[in-house]
């Protein structure tokens, strides 16, 4: 198991945050509380899918990142991407002229990480040959959805497949390759260019992994900027020796079925995080039968969905569709091309175990527990039911959760607080401090340009 | 704690409720994921029984800091002989019924397997009491 800390890429401005629910509404792990006005995130249950900062109407969630000038410090400077980058860029620029792009910003060296690709899916194939492998396997390509089952559906950990992701894949061979070419280890800098924010922070303190085999991380909308500062359209650089080992297969991995469609006589690919917990929920609930192969993805269009892409994620897959034809099928690409020795690269990619998080446990002594939980049960009746967020939490269950663990209180409930000025237990204005003490005197503040009206960040 | 659900007969699009929600609870308390996974599976056919044979049922379930009990009781046709039903394969559902996926005649043999302890109360034309033990590791 990693001994890293468990690192989060997410969050909040507080100076940007108008604490509209937004995110807390949209949370995949309820992880996020609306606390004074602002959304506070539980970094325990964060799975690092980035719903908040999609929906977020006033861009107050930021993402860390390594700035570009770190990479002056190796020889060998190496950017890889996922193919999807590619699909970011208008049909007007060319594959040469994006990769000229990127040696203009400053990199020696340009992978598409989705490279030598027939040594994964040989690889991922001997698992799912295996009979002893729990089946569906689930592949642990999205670290969003890795997070999300070790925390929320910690039953199914064990049917993770233990095999790393491309970026692995093509960083070992990135150094493989460099090496042959007589480089030193220490003189290359691996740079990931990443599409959402969970792979940063799986970049950071990977799971299943001792460390990170990654210097940096580079956030691809901004590398995206960097290079369309430099691209040229005339230029005719011809640099397609970097794209010798990129396969069709590769091009469309990281794109709906991109996996899938590889593995298992039965398989099934699901993108949007939320229909990934419903699909969760029924495979927990032991009604998933005869599947080999699943691929879970937390952005709808998958990774052409990431959240720090500038391009629309359906003309994302549609470059990308028709470029993959243009390549060669994985199994096709002759050794004298891959040259590194295959075997030992398919050795790099697994993984140690990835071990269960559950998030959801109200303690580990169970009496204890069961106390708690049958409080919450019994809050519950007196709460309104309609999932308001005017406490703070995404729902009723949620509240009655917080209360029990001493993180809110009866009164943050603007509906029993209703009640009780009617019962004339507390007075008005007692109750309207408790309103403004939860969301700020600004709340009240007539204000024409007040952010969350109609239409406004979807 | 006490939960207590209730089911319609025929209502096979909401069958599957009150396992989930069992399920919910007992990864709340922590219950490792085999025990779960067990109970789930048990309630999850008793449920289907109920919607599938019966008019309509009743779950009451019992957490305690060692065990779960759960009782699903039902008015319905009761069952004629219990050791001819308790056979893997053996099914009395109707073609609609199997034509929907279920009535495979796994349910109760299913019931067994999942559970530490099986008690099956019936009676011919008024319903089933169906009580399932299981214990925590």
């Amino acid at each position: 198991m990693s001994g890293l800390p468990k690192y989060h890429a997410l969050n909040v401005d507080a100076s940007k945050c108008i604490g509209c629910t937004h995110c807390m509404k949209s949370c995949p792990s309820e992880a996020i509380r609306v606390i004074n006005g602002l959304a506070v995130i539980d970094h325990e249950r964060c799975v690092d899918c980035g719903q908040c900062h999609r929906v977020c109407p006033s861009k107050a969630f930021y993402v860390e990142q390594d700035d570009l000038s770190k990479i002056r410090g190796f020889k060998y400077r190496v950017i890889l991407f996922p193919s999807v980058m590619i699909g970011q860029f208008q049909e007007k620029y060319s594959e040469n002229q994006i990769y000229e792009g990127l040696k203009k910003v400053g990199f020696t060296h340009v992978y598409e990480v989705e490279q030598p690709m027939q040594v994964l899916i040989d690889s991922i194939n001997e698992v799912i040959e295996n009979k002893d492998t729990p089946k569906p396997v689930i592949s642990i390509y999205c670290p969003a959805i890795v997070r999300l089952i070790q925390g929320k559906y910690p039953s199914l950990t064990e049917n993770l497949i233990l095999r790393k992701t491309p970026h692995n894949l093509a960083a070992h061979f990135a150094i493989e390759q460099l090496m042959l070419e007589g480089a030193l280890r220490e003189e290359i800098g691996l740079f990931y260019a990443t599409p959402c924010i969970a792979k940063i922070a799986s970049v950071k303190s990977p799971v299943g992994e001792r460390e990170s085999i990654v210097d940096g991380i580079i956030n691809m909308n901004h590398l995206y900027n960097e290079v369309m500062k430099v691209i040229q359209e005339n230029c005719e650089t011809d640099n397609s020796e970097q794209r010798a080992n990129l396969s069709r297969e590769g091009i469309l991995w990281s794109l709906p079925r991109g996996e899938s469609s590889h593995f298992g006589s039965r398989s099934m690919a699901i993108d949007g995080i939320h229909n990934v917990v419903r699909f969760l929920e029924r495979m927990e609930n032991n009604q998933v039968h005869g599947i080999d192969f699943l691929e879970l993805r937390a952005c709808d269009q998958s990774c052409a969905g990431g959240i720090l892409l500038t391009g629309n994620r359906f003309m994302t897959v549609e470059r990308l569709e028709r470029r993959a034809p243009r390549y060669p099928l994985a199994k096709d690409i002759p050794n004298s091309v891959i040259k590194v020795d295959q075997e030992e690269l398919k050795q790099k990619l697994i993984l140690d175990p990835i071990k269960p998080k559950p998030h959801f446990i109200f303690g580990n002594d169970r009496v204890k527990a069961m106390e708690k939980m049958d409080r919450a049960q019994r809050i519950v009746c007196f709460l309104p039911g309609i999932d308001c967020g005017a406490c703070g939490a995404p729902n009723c269950q949620a509240l009655a959760e917080d209360m029990i663990n001493h993180k809110a209180k009866m009164s943050d409930c603007i509906f029993l607080q209703q009640m009780w000025v009617d019962e004339g237990q507390i007075k008005t204005h007692k109750a309207f401090l408790n309103v403004q003490k939860k969301w700020g005197t600004d709340r009240f503040k007539a204000d024409c340009n007040k952010r969350g009206k109609r239409n406004e960040g979807f | 704690m006490k939960l207590t659900f209730y089911i319609q007969g025929s209502d096979f699009t909401h069958a599957g409720h009150p396992s989930s929600e069992v399920k919910k609870v007992l990864k709340q308390l922590g219950i490792d994921g085999k025990t779960i996974k067990n109970i789930v599976i048990a309630l999850y056919e008793a449920e289907v029984n109920v919607v599938a044979h019966a008019w309509k049922g009743v779950v009451h379930v019992e957490i305690e800091e060692n065990k779960i009990t759960i009782q699903v009781n039902d008015e319905g046709p009761g069952i004629p002989d219990i050791d001819l039903a308790m056979q893997a394969g053996y099914s009395t559902a109707s073609k609609q019924v199997r034509e929907m996926g279920f009535g495979a005649g796994m349910g109760l043999p299913n019931i067994k397997k999942n559970t530490d302890e099986l008690v099956i109360e019936t009676e011919v034309g008024k319903g089933t009491r169906v009580k399932m033990v299981n214990y925590f590791s």
